[in-house]
């Protein structure tokens, strides 16, 4: 009797036990996890923003306490590898060791001493817990989430797959060929023996006994041949050829996101930093239906630039407000790269409502007549809670335009609204 | 069922294959043979179960303190990605083998190694571990291998639930408290009864109600009829002996728990008894693995069964498994248990075949006596502190170059108090023995006293050994103990001569 119960082969099951631990672990540090989540949309251009990222949390807050013993008192410890040491002699104490230099199993699985705990969140996680900041739907959360759609189409072929997809016509091909290669030498020494041998019988002296034995002699390589070329096997794995598929991804329009943002002296850091998740939060949906997107960085004061991302976001500029410079702007480069008839034209703004007074009703008609007609959607949001009087001459566009949205964002949670009309078309070709 | 003769084996006329693939038939047919030598030299074991699992696998059993299921908690999530991490990095390569105390004896193949390997495996976990499993008293009194996995089972559903009816938090805290105590929470000495799991769950609810019911009952706040029973209450102490085993006192006596927090504490004091001979017999289960792997592979091989590249391969292995490191060397980090395990055994073989007038000196009953005989005897009946203690030679200790280095915190210097020559034996062997004794290496905390007529504090104390002091968690593990136990927790620390060296009260936070 063998004392084997039996050999399990576990490998297809019960992958991914940790999860239910991870997502624990994740619970519990969701503080800290979220304060990295914000510093690394900081520090990221709005196209990266669906990457992982590196936390880093102290190692005493990932500790898990137990008693134990310190430094100190009397204690004896058994080393091996002794070299030079007598009874008696006397050492230095080591320095820098809490635990006197000597660990017999306590060292070892405390792990204390090392750096900080750092792990990585998934590009999955991460999104998650920007969302979560967002404060959005969770239907909005698997839409963004999920990886774009996919299509499978023909391209060549393979030498393994499944045999639903074998092309017979080419692996018989296939097999033909490695026939005539394979057997081609052989082939012509048959034809050169055969025609010998006809010569031989054809001889004047064919019944004499040293003709017989040269054409049994020639009859017998003749069989040996046949039998060899036998051996060429009709058909061989190698010959298979399979249909090959590979995916692409579905969307295939292009697009063009322009960011508009006032960068006077009264937008500071953290006014941007919530504009930045606007316009990441817009981006992102953008991904999940253009191929295609380009990104235009419009800011402004007084008068308006294209700049580029970096710039964008980081440079700091003082004096007053022109909004319609800014419109303006991007109604002249619409008309000059972007024809709406070849691209899908989307528009996002903020600014903190600071306007120079006479310019609000230029930035109504503005957007009425040259930019809205355009564009596919256009959101609005003014990151300070005064009412001034861009946001009532936009208040009048709200209900004229379907695809105009404003808001008045005061934290993060607040952007997504300005986006809900957006997101609720999802089942409409955008 | 062994009379303990070594087995004579005849030689094979054929090679087994030995490709660097591993198929299911070959690992079946090592298997085979392995088992056949195992039995021949006597090893009683478990059945076995092998299973094949990937490297992700392997480090999720890493990660869940090497069992096959375990309830969820946050530190096995971070085991995992410290685990997956360096893996990843190749900072560490996983362990080759992960195997369970169960019944039958589960024991993991990693895919990715490769036949050789597997072979290994399955002499080392399957044979060495399991019939130390088997055999080892401390193993045969603190657990219960057929019960295991079911008792896993259960404790994961409940934990499942109690997180559902109670909400994830409750229960991460109260599991949290559990954990910082669970080396304090096993009996050391008294032998717990075996039951059923069965019988566990039918249990439960009657003991839970019980339960509840003598709490109240000790805590009860009805005055005393008057008299003389009042006086002799109170100087009756509670507990009246120490208690070392904290979670069960606090399972038993906690006045706040609520039934099912006291399940819960049961159960991690339960999976602590269960790992309690694991942390004791570290290096006579290693070792002794390690000494079957060597001798079951080198036996087949001397059977005509094994090539010799596969040899090679399992002994680059096996070489690197008994390194030890000497002390100042990079990679020191104590003594490797796996090498003085197997250098303890491997010698007791050689002393008993061929021994020398030191040996006869030394281990007189031993010297010359059936070498299978004594290491099954040496197998069972000790536990890491008496095994050295009994059977260190003075050849393993020149061998290793062992020293001993006091350190005295009132001496400026440390001092070398032995080495490995004649006047140094005995006191070596003590000392080391003295290093793997559980209650040398881990303070030694026990349940003073409750103060039942006042504000129901709990007194803890620590007995310190060698004058050392606790370390710095000290306050965050007393906050545990301070959470499940509802009051006040005092913990003094006592030094040789009866001083309190150290006192610290921690309240409860009132949520």
């Amino acid at each position: 009797m063998s004392m084997l119960q039996q050999i399990i082969d576990r490998r297809l099951s019960g992958r991914n036990k940790s999860i239910g631990n991870r997502e624990r672990f994740l619970r519990r540090y969701r503080g800290q996890i979220r304060e990295a989540v914000r510093k690394a949309v900081s520090g990221r251009g709005i196209r990266e923003l669906e990457q992982g990222e590196d936390v880093t949390l102290p190692r005493r807050d990932v500790s898990e306490p137990t008693f134990g013993h310190a430094a100190g008192g009397n204690r004896e410890y058994v080393h091996p590898g002794n070299q030079e040491f007598v009874k008696g002699d006397r050492i230095e104490r080591p320095q820098g060791q809490g635990s006197g230099g000597a660990g017999s199993g306590q060292a070892s699985d405390s792990g204390e001493g090392e750096d900080d705990f750092v792990f990585r969140l998934t590009r999955e996680e991460f999104m998650q817990v920007f969302f979560e900041d967002l404060a959005l739907p969770h239907l909005i959360r698997t839409q963004l989430a999920e990886v774009p759609e996919w299509k499978s189409h023909r391209a060549g072929f393979t030498s393994d797959g499944t045999p639903a997809n074998l092309h017979v016509v080419r692996s018989m091909r296939g097999a033909l060929a490695r026939r005539i290669a394979l057997g081609g030498e052989d082939r012509k020494e048959l034809r050169r023996l055969m025609q010998e041998l006809q010569a031989l019988q054809a001889h004047p002296e064919a019944d004499a006994e040293p003709v017989r034995q040269q054409i049994r002699e020639i009859e017998r390589q003749i069989e040996e041949l046949r039998r060899t070329a036998r051996h060429v096997p009709y058909i061989d794995p190698i010959d298979l050829r399979y249909r090959n598929r590979v995916r692409t991804p579905v969307p295939s329009a292009k697009a063009v996101m322009f960011c508009l943002m006032d960068v006077s002296g009264s937008m500071d850091e953290a006014r941007k930093d919530m504009a930045k998740r606007f316009f990441m939060l817009l981006y992102l949906f953008l991904t999940r239906h253009y191929e295609k997107i380009e990104l235009v960085f419009l800011r402004h004061h007084t008068q308006a630039d294209e700049v580029s991302e970096d710039d964008f976001f980081h440079a700091t500029e003082t004096g007053g407000t022109v909004v319609s410079s800014a419109l303006v702007l991007m109604r002249d480069i619409i008309r000059a790269r972007y024809p709406s008839s070849e691209w899908n034209i989307y528009g996002a703004q903020a600014s903190d409502g600071d306007n120079w007074h006479q310019d609000s009703g230029r930035c109504r008609e503005l957007l009425q007549e040259s930019i809205l007609p355009a564009c596919r959607y256009y959101a609005y949001v003014q990151v300070a809670e005064a009412e001034q009087n861009l946001w009532q001459e936009y208040t009048q566009l709200e209900g004229l335009c379907p695809n105009f949205a404003m808001r008045k964002v005061a934290s993060a949670q607040d952007i997504y609204p300005v986006f809900r009309d957006l997101f609720k078309k999802e089942g409409v070709p955008a | 069922m062994s009379d303990f003769t070594p087995p004579v084996f005849e030689r094979a006329a054929q090679r087994l294959p030995s490709p660097s693939d591993w198929t299911f038939e070959l690992i079946e047919t090592y298997h085979t043979e392995i088992a056949r030598t195992a039995r021949a030299f006597g090893l009683d074991t478990y059945p076995n179960q092998l299973e094949i699992i990937s490297a992700e696998q392997m480090m999720d059993a890493y990660a869940s303190v090497g069992m096959p299921v375990i309830y969820r908690h946050w530190s096995y999530g971070k085991q995992f990605i410290a685990t997956e991490k360096n893996y990843r990095r190749g900072h560490m390569g996983l362990a080759y083998e992960i195997v369970i105390n169960s019944d039958p004896c589960i024991a993991y193949l990693m895919e990715e190694n490769t036949m050789a390997m597997q072979a290994l495996v399955i002499a080392h976990a399957a044979y060495g571990h399991n019939s130390f499993f088997k055999g080892n008293y401390l193993f045969r009194m603190w657990t219960d291998a057929s019960s295991i996995i079911d008792y896993l089972v259960y404790a994961r559903n409940y934990i499942a639930e109690c997180e559902e009816r109670h909400g994830v938090d409750a229960v991460e805290e109260l599991l949290d408290s559990c954990h910082a105590l669970m080396n304090h929470g096993v009996d050391r000495y008294r032998r717990p009864q075996k039951r059923s799991l069965a019988q566990d769950i039918a249990r439960r609810a009657e003991r839970e109600r019980y339960m509840q019911q003598q709490i109240n009952d000790l805590w009860r706040t009805l005055p005393k009829p008057a008299g003389a029973a009042a006086e002799a209450d109170a100087v009756r102490r509670f507990p009246e002996e120490p208690q070392e085993n904290l979670l069960y006192f606090i399972e038993k006596n906690a006045a706040l728990l609520e039934p099912w927090q006291r399940e819960v504490v049961r159960i991690v004091r339960k999976i602590a008894q269960y790992f309690y001979p694991q942390r004791q017999t570290q290096v006579m289960n290693e070792g002794w693995a390690t000494f079957w792997h060597y001798s079951l592979l080198n036996s087949l091989y001397d059977q005509g069964l094994l090539a010799d590249g596969f040899m090679m391969e399992w002994l680059a292995s096996h070489t690197a498994v008994v390194f030890q490191p000497p002390v100042g060397h990079r990679a020191y980090s104590g003594i490797n248990p796996y090498a003085l395990g197997f250098a303890m055994y491997t010698d007791l073989r050689r002393i008993c075949e061929e021994p020398t007038e030191e040996d006869r000196r030394w281990f007189p009953d031993i010297a010359g006596s059936p070498w299978l005989k004594t290491l099954d005897y040496a197998m069972r009946n000790f536990k890491d502190e008496s095994f050295v203690g009994q059977f260190l030679s003075p050849k393993v200790m020149r061998d290793f170059r062992f020293f001993a280095v006091r350190d005295d915190e009132d001496e400026p210097e440390l001092e070398v108090s032995a080495i490995h020559d004649d006047g140094g034996y005995r006191a070596l062997r003590e000392s080391l023995s003295r290093q793997y004794d559980i209650g040398n290496r881990e303070p030694d905390i026990q349940v003073w006293n409750v103060d039942l007529r006042g504000d129901r504090s709990l007194t803890l104390r620590h007995t310190q050994r060698g004058n050392r002091p606790l370390h710095e968690d000290t306050p965050e593990v007393l906050k545990h103990v301070a959470r499940l136990w509802g009051f006040d927790v005092h913990l003094e620390s006592v030094d040789g001569e009866g001083r309190t060296s150290y006192r610290r009260t921690v309240s409860p936070k009132r949520s």
